[in-house]
């Protein structure tokens, strides 16, 4: 296995790799480090497409020494070249990176593969998360997949849709009231009394290793190249970080050649601490009260916003935040020029996208990915009203009079 | 007045083993002072040039110090002071 120890980000202590995710030094985040002196590029690019149609092609830049039992693989989502919306927003070459595609529709089954085959690994036998929705889901299903007791905690105002497609997978599903900041905080305390596997808390070095696979999956599908810059919604920050740190450790270890695109990252403007941040040239996030329908981004303190901050500014990039009214347009948009329905959260990728093509700061010569991170269905409010229905009685005098008036045929 | 501050079991290797502390305190900063004075080693962990690091929550009954008065927020008898890590969660 490649992967060494936990390495404060803060000030580089390194700890054994079990459930633990703060330094006891200084409080900093951990991370994964790893050790790839002996990798062959030439020769880990083949294992990578003779490997499994899913994450695990990536086994060897996880944590794991073998490819984990998967009854539910996710990864491998379609990466669609997006010439319509291009042309519409007078961009040269969009790609839409669909993981929507993905078992629980949404790349929340990523970070969760990786987070429950390491508590497995460790030996935990109950799974539990604190979620804005997507999470819920991925490990409510995942636990049922593989067996597991989960507890999945949600603020209880979630959209229905994700309440549904959490409960009915058998686990426990409690809502609290309050926000999702409320929501951690009550999951980092029963943590610490728990012998359960939190994916985003004890676990939280593992799980967000998993959102690297989706730069590795860019990387490949578009024949072992980067794009100039992609789009990425931000709520922890954390999925937005580790798109950074999967195409630097390829870029490093020589799998592909070229710069880290620049890095836009895409918030709703009521509840956008990290482009609020951006935008005053602060290193740290105030943390906001969040009032959006973009539930799932909804993080009010961002974990991994400091981070954020510093790949937007490195990379030349930045961090946008749009209204509500912009993000239904923007789901919209993707809709009606992609064919694909996303919710919120990639209505905000979208607006984000298109308010950078009209503001001209895309050249039209660059090569854009936006991510696409979850499926309309789970958030069927926010486009209701956004379209009119033409009801008729079954007859062709019916159709005729509401679609084809005397005047227009 | 008397208040309760909650250590996380992260820090508890400074505090001998103690999760709970009684102070005296009519500040988050006075409480949190009175604790460094019981527990040295903690002052250093948790603050840096006389604020709390960046990954250092603080909370009063549940409510994040920064949505009040920060150290300056007032403390009434009973409070209970909770200090988290802030590297938890994200979705």
């Amino acid at each position: 296995m490649a992967a060494e120890a936990l390495v404060c980000k803060e000030c580089g202590r390194s700890y054994p790799l079990e459930a633990r995710y703060v330094c006891e030094s200084c409080f900093g985040p951990l991370e994964v480090s790893y050790d790839h002196a002996q990798l062959d590029p030439a020769e880990a690019r083949r294992k990578i497409q003779a490997g499994s149609r899913g994450i695990w092609r990536y086994a060897d830049f996880l944590p794991f020494g073998e490819r984990p039992r998967d009854p539910l693989e996710p990864g491998l989502t379609p990466l669609v070249r997006a010439d319509r919306l291009a042309e519409r927003l007078g961009l040269g070459e969009v790609w839409v990176k669909n993981d929507a595609a993905n078992p629980t529709h949404s790349f929340k089954d990523r970070v969760v593969a990786v987070a429950i085959a390491k508590a497995q690994e460790l030996g935990f036998e109950t799974i539990a998360c604190a979620s804005t929705g997507n999470l819920a889901n991925a490990v409510a299903a995942r636990a049922a997949a593989l067996g597991l007791d989960s507890y999945v905690f949600v603020p209880s105002d979630l959209e229905e849709q994700k309440l549904l497609a959490t409960g009915v997978y058998g686990t426990r599903l409690v809502g609290v009231r309050g926000t999702y900041d409320d929501v951690n905080r009550l999951c980092t305390q029963l943590c610490e009394a728990r012998p359960w596997a939190f994916v985003n808390v004890n676990l939280r070095p593992y799980y967000s290793q998993g959102s690297k696979t989706l730069a590795f999956e860019t990387v490949e599908q578009l024949g072992w190249a980067l794009p100039d810059r992609v789009v990425c919604p931000i709520a922890s920050g954390s999925l937005f970080t580790k798109l950074g740190r999967g195409f630097r450790e390829w870029i490093d270890l020589g799998l592909v050649e070229g710069e880290l695109p620049a890095f836009n990252g895409a918030q709703a403007s009521g509840c956008s601490p990290v482009a609020t941040a951006f935008e005053a040239g602060w290193e740290v996030c105030k943390p906001q009260r969040p009032d959006t329908i973009a539930k799932s981004l909804a993080i009010g303190d961002p974990a991994d916003g400091v981070y954020a901050l510093e790949l937007a500014r490195q990379t030349g990039g930045a961090i946008d935040a749009v209204t509500d009214d912009e993000i239904r347009a923007g789901i919209r948009l993707l809709a009606e020029t992609t064919g694909i329905f996303t919710e919120t959260a990639g209505g905000v990728t979208t607006a984000v996208l298109a308010k950078l093509a009209d503001a001209g700061a895309i050249d039209p010569s660059e090569r854009v990915v936006a991510y696409i991170t979850g499926e309309g269905l789970k958030t069927l409010e926010a486009t209701r009203e956004s379209f009119r229905m033409h009801e008729i009685d079954p007859t062709i005098e019916g159709f005729e009079a509401e679609l084809e008036p005397v005047a227009t045929r | 007045m008397a208040v309760t501050v909650k250590i996380p079991a992260q820090l508890r290797s400074v505090t001998d083993g103690e999760g709970e502390i009684e102070v005296e305190g009519t500040t988050v900063g006075e409480a949190l002072d009175a604790v460094f004075d019981q527990h040295d080693d903690l002052r250093e962990r948790i603050t840096e040039d006389g604020g709390l690091r960046r990954f250092v929550n603080v909370y009063v009954s549940g409510e994040d110090i920064r949505f009040q008065d920060g150290l300056d927020t007032e403390l009434e008898e009973g409070d209970e002071v909770t200090i988290l890590p802030a590297v938890a969660g994200g979705e």
